[in-house]
């Protein structure tokens, strides 16, 4: 596999960067990087995280960095992730109130515990670091319950002063949106499967409505709405498919039930990234009252199971 | 009446699944099968996730059907808290037709 760490890439622009992945010869790994500058988001990390977690140390090769934020990499713990040395030398700071370095996430239990001791890091607002911690929560239950990833939820997220702001990326090597969706839906591409995975009541756990005991098929829609709502970016891509939500125009965007409704952008032909890796920003200046937003996912989510039960009530014969 | 303290169980970030899933079968169900009340106690909850009330509430929704919200009384729950149980409780009985 070879992977470029590009001069920049945040969700808005990260689609040459996802294009220039390589998953040939997945035994080893080589890291390259633009020797001026990286501005990354943290989705990019986490994947190159959730690479190397799959290979061992000595597999893995991470030619010299020259790039003067180079230092940012280590700081995220990207080389202590992978195993492999760097002769970067950086003072190390707390990390409290600005980063959460990347952290590899198996069990519930593992998550509970990471939580706990996540939100005081971040130094946020209650209201925020509700909305953060739910987003997190979401995302690395899905890793540990669907993705069957021998490695787990590789995550890290960055607090951006300039756009005060909260990016947040999670990566895992697991069997992607397509297999677990495919379980309980007709998926025939990675894209249709995220399309899925994205409307309110969809699981691949059961095609139930209302879900299994464990599962509703809930979590990326609200974190789709969280992100919809306040006019930020959410990206997953899985497989060969990457869906983008991106920013809304409207200054009350409406939610969907179906992500293709939204302003978004899509492809179907991407290297194939074997598991998920999904991104999200969340904008604190903007981020709107949860207690409103849970008002319109509530409407959004018993419009969209009503449509789906009366799509199949059977119809009278008329002769 | 039972009355079962979430942030006990599941602290002030109401997110673990596994607990919730804990709380439902040791404590929720057996009282309901026995027709008895159960208090699900939310004072000092921050913040749950709609994972977690789905844990929580949906299977004993679904084996009690509508009597299960009679049985079952949600205490000092924030707003925040209040409205995710009303989506789960909502899209429930949506999902199970009309009572």
């Amino acid at each position: 596999m070879k992977i470029h760490i590009p001069n920049s890439a945040f969700l808005g622009n990260i689609d040459p960067f996802i294009r220039g992945f390589d998953p040939s010869s997945p035994e080893t790994l080589e890291i390259t990087a633009n020797d001026k500058w990286i501005a990354i988001h943290p989705i990019v990390l986490s994947m190159l995280a959730a690479l190397g977690s799959t290979l061992r140390p000595e597999d893995i090769l991470c030619r010299k960095l020259e790039a003067k934020s180079r230092h940012y990499l280590v700081r995220m713990g990207l080389f202590k992730s992978l195993g492999i040395p760097s002769d970067i030398s950086i003072v190390e700071h707390e990390p409290a109130g600005r980063f959460i370095p990347i952290t590899r996430v198996r069990t519930s239990d593992e998550l509970s515990r990471f939580m706990a001791e996540m939100i005081p890091l971040l130094h946020l607002e209650p209201g925020q670091a509700r909305t953060i911690g739910y987003i997190v929560s979401e995302l690395a239950r899905n890793v540990i319950e669907h993705a069957e990833a021998e490695h787990g939820a590789l995550l890290c997220a960055q607090y951006y002063k300039k756009s005060n702001s909260i990016r947040i990326g999670i990566a895992d090597t697991g069997v992607g949106v397509k297999a677990t969706i495919s379980r309980s839906h007709a998926a025939e591409t990675d894209l249709d499967a995220i399309r899925l995975a994205l409307q309110p009541g969809i699981t691949g756990a059961t095609r139930r409505e209302g879900g299994t005991e464990q599962n509703a098929g809930a979590g990326l829609f609200f974190i789709k709405s969280i992100a919809s709502v306040n006019r930020d970016f959410f990206a997953i891509y899985s497989g060969s498919g990457l869906f983008k939500l991106l920013k809304s125009t409207s200054l009350k965007p409406r939610l969907k039930a179906d992500p293709f409704e939204d302003r978004h952008s899509k492809e179907g032909d991407l290297p194939f990234w074997r598991g998920t890796a999904v991104g999200a920003d969340i904008t604190l200046d903007q981020t709107a009252e949860f207690s409103s937003l849970l008002d319109a996912v509530g409407n959004t989510y018993r419009a969209a199971v009503r449509e789906r039960v009366k799509a199949r009530y059977k119809r009278p014969r008329f002769l | 009446m039972k009355r079962i303290s979430i942030l006990e169980k599941a602290g002030a970030f109401a997110e673990n699944k596994d607990v919730a899933r804990d709380i439902r079968l040791q404590d929720i169900l057996p009282e309901l099968d026995k027709g008895s009340e159960v208090v699900l106690d939310f004072e000092g909850v921050d913040a749950a996730t709609q994972s977690f009330v789905h844990a929580l509430i949906s299977d004993v929704m679904r084996k009690h059907g509508g009597s299960a919200l009679d049985l079952m009384a949600f205490k000092s729950c924030n707003e925040e808290v209040r409205k995710i149980i009303s989506i789960v409780a909502d899209y429930m009985q949506e999902g199970m037709g009309p009572p």
